[in-house]
């Protein structure tokens, strides 16, 4: 059976390799910093959204300076005044000037929407790599933990948890994080079942590598795309729930505010005063959009698949 | 051009057997049912040699690859690898033998982690085994495998994606290489690409066994591929071995009638040497769930007696053979 040896194929073959190495150089990259730099060259949305998130977080942060006016000044000369030169949003019912609680309530709306949600990826992420790796022991303990949580409704679950643990913004933390981690294990375990049974981790187990290295080398970084969707998207979750949960006296604490207690505070005029509550609700839309945007950015940019 | 140097047995399987539970079963999930993948298997391979395993699909040939990985334990029976029973290995142990065998899958599109660049893939063997002290020196080695297997070391930072079908499965040979096993299982490494590109790969194993004294245990439908690049055939249907022999003898002089029927079905390029009426084989694989009793081939066997589904064959040496059937 020699004749299966042809020479002739495989100088075409070459030919064709060759252009098919000039092609993939023009895709080539290696770092994860180069890819973001790649997607704010090529994904006008995304670096739109990243711009806005990081004005708003520069807000945040210098919101002393930023701010106009005090948040907590109460003025009783001009409540519930128009928009003005002095006041650009308008005051709210007690005076006060909405662009300057805007702007400090987004210190508050930002850390409510990013760090419980961290904390609940983190955590469920490692349960759901658990469940989807270790067994059908672990799995079913998880998942049936999981379910448990699911089974309540969210909001209260995380009143129950504010009760019992009193109004403060580590307790707003503890509540939402409790919530939110049975989502993402779930989605995680599904997506570790389904990679563990592909040839590639098969691969490694036949090397030798260490099932903690498997799920952390081969597992977990071919979730992150679902990964970095849900992150975006749980980040204006964890916003509204903060909202109702003041809106129910038990999230932020007046006078601190906060976009979603102002939005509430606002809502019995929204027919003849309609800035006291519209206008912290559109930084709440911007912001989630942003998010989201910039997840969905991220996402094509991190997939080696998506380019192209 | 011969150079293989055959040796002692590298490997072999005691009574293997696998069976796999499925759904079913009473309301306690007792009695499930089971798939039949693997019974009674005993083969070895020699050191050096090319050892193909052929069979329809859903035979066990790929079960028999993963057991003798101890990538799935056996129900049954164990493994030996040069002499050690790797089945009662405590997994420390194993790691080290796990250097010395290694594998090549069939789809070179789902056999490499996609979010891996080159280095990483070819690295991980070496990196997980300390083989290489600096990261230097374990660049300069995957440079050098790569170089081995065909593709240019400038591409290390490239992505699987970036490769076509042929150059992916070369840099699963580069993984397989890099611990410089002794033996390598090729679970059907050429099926899924194109004709050209098959007898490239080929040829590259080939060398590489040269170069390296490797031992294959080649596992495939193909009987051409086979014919070409194996020195003994094992033949399996329906979890049991048939028959076992140097590759000339088995495509020469078949036994077994399962056997006669498998080299019957290979199509022939030249119509003038096509039978008129070739005999094919007629209905379905039996379901390995319930295998038939006696001789596993005797639902199709159109030379099947009353013993055959009675009695189980046992192996019988032939002519240089080994062959499990009731009329040889």
């Amino acid at each position: 059976m020699e004749d299966i040896k042809v020479t002739d194929n495989e100088t075409v073959e070459q030919l064709r390799q060759d252009y098919e190495n000039m092609q993939a150089e023009i895709a080539d990259t290696d770092g994860i910093m180069d890819k973001i730099k790649a997607m704010i060259k090529n994904n006008k949305l995304a670096t739109i959204s990243l711009i806005v998130i990081l004005i708003f977080c520069f807000c945040a942060i210098f919101a002393p300076v930023v701010a106009p006016h005090d948040p907590t000044l109460q003025d009783y000369d001009n409540v519930r005044a128009h928009p003005s030169r002095d006041h650009i949003l308008g005051t709210d019912e007690l005076g006060r000037d909405v662009f300057s609680r805007i702007i400090y309530g987004a210190r508050i709306s930002l850390v409510i929407g990013i760090v419980p949600t961290t904390i609940s990826m983190v955590i469920g992420t490692i349960l759901g790599l658990m469940a989807g790796f270790m067994g059908k022991k672990v799995d079913f303990v998880i998942m049936r933990l999981a379910d448990i949580m699911l089974a309540f409704p969210s909001l209260l679950l995380a009143m129950v948890v504010m009760y019992t643990l009193g109004a403060s913004l580590i307790n707003i933390f503890i509540a939402l994080s409790v919530v939110n981690w049975a989502g993402t294990a779930r989605v995680v375990r599904s997506q570790t079942l389904a990679l563990k049974e592909k040839e590639f981790v098969e691969a490694a187990e036949s090397i030798g590598v260490k099932k903690s290295v498997i799920m952390l080398r081969h597992i977990l970084p071919n979730c992150l795309p679902s990964l970095i969707v849900l992150f975006t998207m749980d980040i204006p979750g964890s916003i509204l729930s903060e909202s109702s949960l003041s809106f129910l006296g038990i999230g932020a604490q007046p006078p601190a505010s906060s976009w979603g207690l102002m939005v509430v505070n606002g809502k019995q005029w929204l027919f003849s005063e309609p800035w006291v509550a519209i206008a912290p609700g559109v930084a709440i839309l911007i912001l989630v959009l942003a998010f989201n945007f910039l997840g969905d950015g991220l996402r094509d940019a991190i997939d080696p698949y998506m380019k192209e | 051009m011969m150079t293989k140097q055959i040796g002692d047995t590298l490997i072999r399987t005691v009574d293997l057997v696998k069976e796999f539970e499925i759904s079913g079963g009473d309301f306690f999930g007792r009695n499930k049912p089971r798939v039949h993948a693997t019974s009674n298997v005993n083969i070895q391979i020699n050191k050096g040699e090319t050892y193909a395993l052929v069979g329809e699909s859903g035979c066990g040939k790929s079960t028999l690859g993963r057991l003798m990985l101890k990538l799935i334990e056996p129900t049954s029976g164990h493994v030996e690898f040069e002499g050690i029973n790797i089945n009662e290995l405590p997994s420390e142990e194993m790691r080290e033998i796990r250097k010395k065998m290694q594998i090549i899958f069939q789809d070179p599109y789902a056999s490499l982690n996609p979010r891996m660049n080159v280095y990483d893939i070819i690295a991980e063997p070496l990196v997980t085994h300390h083989v290489c002290k600096t990261k230097d020196e374990t660049k300069e080695r995957v440079k050098e495998l790569m170089e081995r297997v065909g593709i240019r070391p400038e591409f290390i930072n490239r992505y699987p994606h970036q490769f076509s079908g042929g150059q992916r499965q070369r840099i699963g040979i580069a993984r397989a290489l890099a611990l410089q096993p002794q033996l390598i299982i090729c679970d059907e490494p050429v099926s899924a690409l194109d004709v050209s590109i098959q007898s490239q790969i080929l040829n590259l194993l080939h060398d590489l066994q040269e170069e390296f004294n490797l031992t294959y245990l080649f596992i495939s439908h193909d009987l051409s591929v086979v014919r070409y690049i194996s020195d003994r055939v094992c033949v399996m249907f329906l979890g049991k071995v048939c028959e076992i022999g140097n590759t000339e003898d088995i495509f020469g002089n078949p036994l077994h009638p399962y056997t006669k029927f498998l080299i019957d079905a290979v199509p022939k390029p030249d119509p003038f040497l096509r039978k008129e009426n070739k005999q094919l084989l007629h209905g379905d694989i039996p379901s390995p769930v319930n295998p038939p009793t006696g001789c596993r081939f005797h639902t199709r066997c159109p030379y099947a007696k009353d013993i055959c589904s009675e009695i189980e064959p046992e192996m019988k040496n032939v002519d240089n053979k080994q062959v499990a059937c009731h009329l040889i």
